[in-house]
């Protein structure tokens, strides 16, 4: 099999496997859990495979489908970020879907194979973005992902529906907007190929045509609303707060860094730094936007008082990272923002899981649920602990590099304001996080001051099946901290774009 | 070079490691506390033999190199054992030994809850020493701190109340802003304008890098290493006396403070270099911070009626000592402030080993409540005594071996107020010192708040602060070693 076919199968494995679950899931649940499992594990071993054949060499692999020829046809070309962002989401949703089975049982009592296809369908979805040459192609698949996750939203706790729909609302206006952006670039090229609108937008006549700037203001605001960049977030919170557990988990890590992988590859790959810094001058203002961001997400999460609500609030801050740090325009800062793509994905997975086993054993959700956690559940626990201190940015785990490339790109670009708002989101990640490891920690008090000792308390972990995930992923932020220099020097080093 | 070291090349490693490879051993043997203590004791003694592996290597003039692996594109996580590393790590694996016997009669005798996580955390934190002492650049440094700062935790916080609450917080607070806040940018800052991270005596910078960014760099790691103590830092640690007593002798008189101490000598040594700091005149800024706080935290001292309070804010004066020493720049100042890290250390070891055995004995914290308390426990007041002549400087203790080459380094830079600062600080030390060795032994009948009949703490108690103050003694004749060390950190032949 050629590695361009192996990178095919990435994506149309679970498409097919949506298909196949909501006929054969409908037989039993283990079946469609076990097919889910399957079917996604496939998908990351052909999406490992594709990432090893493209490590470490600037090579890009083409597939036609069909066989037809761009501009009509549609072409996938992957090379080093999209291999990279496809791992991470093939990986994570594995990773949720074996975490999945006993959350789901509890929250979704029936109709499980209708959730799973579902789920694939929000998978295969993330993955054609990320997979596609085609700028016209990526709006629907964002319609087929952004559909899904709609779908599994809404079958979430209380007002699920009513935040979903807020969320049904701001997606679909920011997908018009794209869609609108998109439209501007084809009257103007007359392609929809993502290489060859490169080839055009670089010509001296369409640098500074008007209805392409209008376009690329179009595509940044509707890539914006989809990623809740600040001040454009108010939908994230509600969505998924309600959200059951699983699909918080895959929904949280997932969604929001496609958007900011969108940005990335328009910004560099359709449009040019050339363009991004010459021709439309937002670096100071965005990154601005983006401190703000980082600041307005930090002091959000301190405000709330339930552990999920205050994870979304964490979301809002980390996409001001992202897209700060792609906004510098310097090799660090976009190096920090596309390792911390992969970083944030794993953080925000590997806490969503360990508070979900949390909510699915006290069936709590405020900040009282951590009461005890560390004599109950001491692996997931553990787990926690690894995922707030890559919040926080101690090293060696992964959230202390791409914290260490983000402020290098701020300081080397004079953005000291940036600088200072991801120093001081670190610290307030330090309160956040331990103020409910105190809690864990602490207990309550009684009228002396004293705490109850809990030497005595049962043990009452989580099932295996979401311990393992979890201790995996806790695993991978160590392992991926320990690896930045051969994940930055084989993959990171070849996306950044020319001119840099 | 490697190939040719009489020890196997990742013993550095080991002997960070081995200790953190103790936890799951500890913690899955909680239900068997003898079971338990073999583990610390095991994993203690190899740290030390480890440690000592090297020493030979060491004294000969050589250093070691051990690379673990490259984390980013020109940063490794690197191990290297100098002179100046060898002597702490020499000095906070030795003590660990002493402690853990200590802890045992401590935590045993006051019947302590969750005394296996005690354990756990008391280990992973002297891997995280270990780690610091043979950092081999900033990054790694930085690495260990945080990891200290973490592991601590649990241990300051071990009593589980409303107090503990408080000091911890008031700990983490200030370790974590001050390290993530100033330290962190600072080096981030270094890396980019020196291009490297590598500890060398030469420093790092260029010679046309800016004062002004020098000097910015310079006061943000001075402060960023808030484990130092330096003022207005500082109340993080009198607030961390919640915790336990063994915790506060090994920790905050050894390896927490110590570890701040020994990152802000290594950045002004290894980063900036003795001879950038005194071309730069960045030297006086170091003397004026490190001696506002050693006189101020001395005054404090005086007026802390509760006895651990005291040695704490004594601990912050002595801190600030060793970096003003080093703030010197002239030889002799560098060299006395490195071996003052191990003289004081043994000397407040032993102060705070007391406090505690009188605290297990009778329960009593407050000074004013020890008025002939050497009637009842002579043992322990007389190692008190020793202990504080130590600190203090007088003979025939160690410490004034360590506070004559400060003076004498003094002198070399003919830097007159600091000399000041150090003879009136001293006389401070013991004003705050004797009086409580003196109320111990010296009161008429009716004031003594103890009956005359022997009666000390539990032996396992006794002991350690007896051999620490024996060798706080030793060390005034046989100061050689640690000697060597210090001379050797520096480049003397």
């Amino acid at each position: 099999m050629s590695p361009e076919q192996l990178s095919v199968l990435i994506i149309v494995v679970p498409l097919l496997g949506a298909f196949a679950i909501s006929i054969f899931g409908a037989l039993h649940r283990n079946i469609a859990y076990g097919l889910l499992v399957v079917i996604l594990g496939l998908s990351f071993a052909a999406a490992v495979g594709t990432l090893q054949h493209v490590f470490g060499s600037p090579i890009k692999l083409h597939y036609r489908m069909g066989d037809w020829p761009p501009p009509f046809g549609i072409e996938l070309v992957l090379d080093q970020l999209n291999s990279m962002v496809m791992v991470l989401i093939s990986g994570v949703s594995l990773l949720v879907a074996i975490y999945s089975k006993e959350s789901v049982r509890q929250e979704i009592p029936d109709r499980i194979h209708h959730y799973y296809t579902l789920f694939l369908l929000l998978v295969t979805g993330l993955l054609g973005i990320t997979a596609t040459g085609d700028a016209f192609n990526l709006y629907v698949l964002l319609e087929i992902s952004a559909l899904a996750s709609y779908a599994l939203l809404a079958r979430g706790r209380g007002f699920a529906y009513y935040a979903t729909f807020k969320y049904v609302m701001m997606g679909t206006i920011g997908a018009c907007l794209y869609l609108l952006g998109v439209g501007y670039l084809y009257i103007k090229t007359g392609t929809l190929n993502m290489a060859e609108l490169a080839t055009f937008l670089s010509l001296p006549e369409l640098l500074h045509s008007e209805s392409i700037r209008v376009g690329f203001i179009l595509i940044m605001v509707g890539v914006w609303i989809k990623m809740a960049f600040f001040p454009l977030h108010g939908w994230l919170p509600n969505a998924y707060t309600r959200a059951s557990t699983t699909t918080s988990c895959l929904v949280a890590p997932l969604m929001t860094k496609v958007s900011v992988y969108i940005m990335i590859r328009l910004m560099f790959g359709v449009f040019s730094v050339a363009y991004v810094v010459d021709v439309m001058g937002w670096n100071r203002p965005v990154v601005w936007l983006a401190s703000a961001a980082i600041i307005a997400g930090s002091i959000g999460a301190l405000a709330q008082d339930n552990i999920k609500r205050m994870l979304t609030y964490i979301i809002v801050a980390e996409v001001g990272y992202m897209v700060g740090g792609v906004w510098l325009v310097n090799a660090s800062g976009l190096s920090g923002a596309t390792y911390h793509i992969m970083a944030d994905g794993l953080m925000t997975a590997c806490l969503f899981m360990a508070i979900g086993a949390i909510i699915f054993k006290t069936g709590d959700s405020s900040l009282e649920a951590m009461r005890g956690v560390f004599r109950k559940m001491p692996v997931t626990a553990g787990v926690f602990l690894v995922g707030a201190f890559a919040m926080i940015g101690i090293p060696p785990t992964c959230g202390f590099f791409s914290k260490w490339y983000l402020i290098k790109g701020g300081i080397e670009a004079g953005q000291w304001i940036f600088v200072a708002a991801l120093l001081c989101s670190s610290l307030i990640n330090a309160v956040l996080f331990f103020r409910l490891i105190e809690i864990g920690y602490f207990g309550v008090f009684d009228a002396e001051g004293k705490a109850p000792h809990h030497d005595h308390v049962a043990v009452a972990e989580a099932p295996l099946t979401m311990l393992v995930p979890m201790v995996i992923t806790a695993g991978l932020l160590i392992a991926m901290g320990l690896y930045t220099s051969e994940i930055i020097s084989g993959l990171v080093q070849y996306t950044l774009p020319v001119g840099l | 070079m490697t190939e040719t070291v009489p020890f196997i090349a990742a013993t550095p490693a080991l002997a960070v490691a081995v200790s953190l490879a103790a936890v799951p051993f500890i913690a899955l043997s909680g239900r068997w506390p003898n079971l338990r203590e073999v583990w610390t004791f095991l994993a203690a003694g190899i740290k030390l033999l480890l440690v000592m592996s090297m020493a030979g290597w060491i004294l000969a003039g050589n250093t070691h190199t051990y690379d673990l692996c490259q984390v980013l594109p020109g940063i490794t996580l690197r191990f290297k054992v100098d002179g100046f590393g060898m002597l702490f790590a020499m000095v906070a694996s030795s003590l660990w030994i002493v402690t853990s016997i200590y802890s045992i009669g401590y935590m045993r005798g006051l019947n302590e809850h969750a005394q296996t996580r005690y354990f756990c955390c008391f280990a992973t934190a002297l891997s995280a020493t270990l780690g610091v002492a043979f950092a081999g650049n900033l990054f790694t440094l930085y690495l260990f701190y945080e990891m200290l700062s973490l592991s601590t935790y649990p241990l300051v916080t071990h009593h589980q109340d409303k107090e503990a609450r408080t000091g911890g917080r008031k700990y983490l607070t200030y370790l974590l802003a001050t390290s993530i806040g100033l330290a962190l940018p600072a080096m981030i800052l270094t890396y980019i304008n020196a291009g490297t991270l590598e500890f060398s005596s030469a420093g790092v910078f260029n010679a046309d890098t800016s004062p002004v960014l020098l000097g910015v760099l310079l006061v943000m790691f001075l402060y960023g290493f808030a484990k130092a103590g330096i003022m207005p830092f500082h109340s993080w640690l009198p607030g961390a006396m919640v915790a336990p007593t063994p915790v506060s002798a090994l920790l905050h008189a050894v390896a927490v403070v110590k570890v701040g101490v020994f990152s802000i000598v290594r950045v002004l040594t290894g980063i900036f270099g003795i001879s950038l700091l005194f071309t730069q005149h960045l030297n006086v800024v170091v003397c004026v911070i490190a001696g506002f706080t050693v006189i101020v935290s001395s005054f404090i001292a005086l007026s802390q009626d509760n006895l651990k309070r005291r040695l704490a804010f004594s601990t912050i004066g002595q801190l600030s000592y060793i970096i003003l020493g080093v703030g010197l720049a002239s030889v002799m100042g560098v060299q006395g402030g490195m071996l003052h890290i191990a003289m004081h250390a043994f000397g407040k070891i032993t102060l705070f080993m007391c406090a505690g055995a009188i605290f297990v004995a009778t329960g009593k914290k407050y000074i004013s409540e020890m008025v002939g308390i050497g009637r009842r426990m002579p043992i322990t007041m007389i190692a008190f005594f020793l202990g504080s002549l130590s600190v203090i400087g007088l003979p025939p203790a160690g410490g004034l071996i360590s506070k004559l080459l400060m003076v004498r380094g003094a002198l070399q830079a003919e830097m007159w107020p600091v000399l000041v600062i150090y003879l009136v600080s001293s006389f401070l030390n013991a004003a705050y010192f004797l009086p409580i060795v003196y109320k111990a032994f010296f009161c008429s009948d009716e004031e003594a708040m103890f009956e005359k009949k022997v009666a000390e703490a539990p032996r396992l108690c006794v002991i350690p602060p007896a051999i620490t103050a024996i060798i706080s003694i030793g060390l005034f004749f046989y100061p050689h070693l640690f000697n060597r060390l210090a001379e050797l950190a520096i480049g003397l032949p």
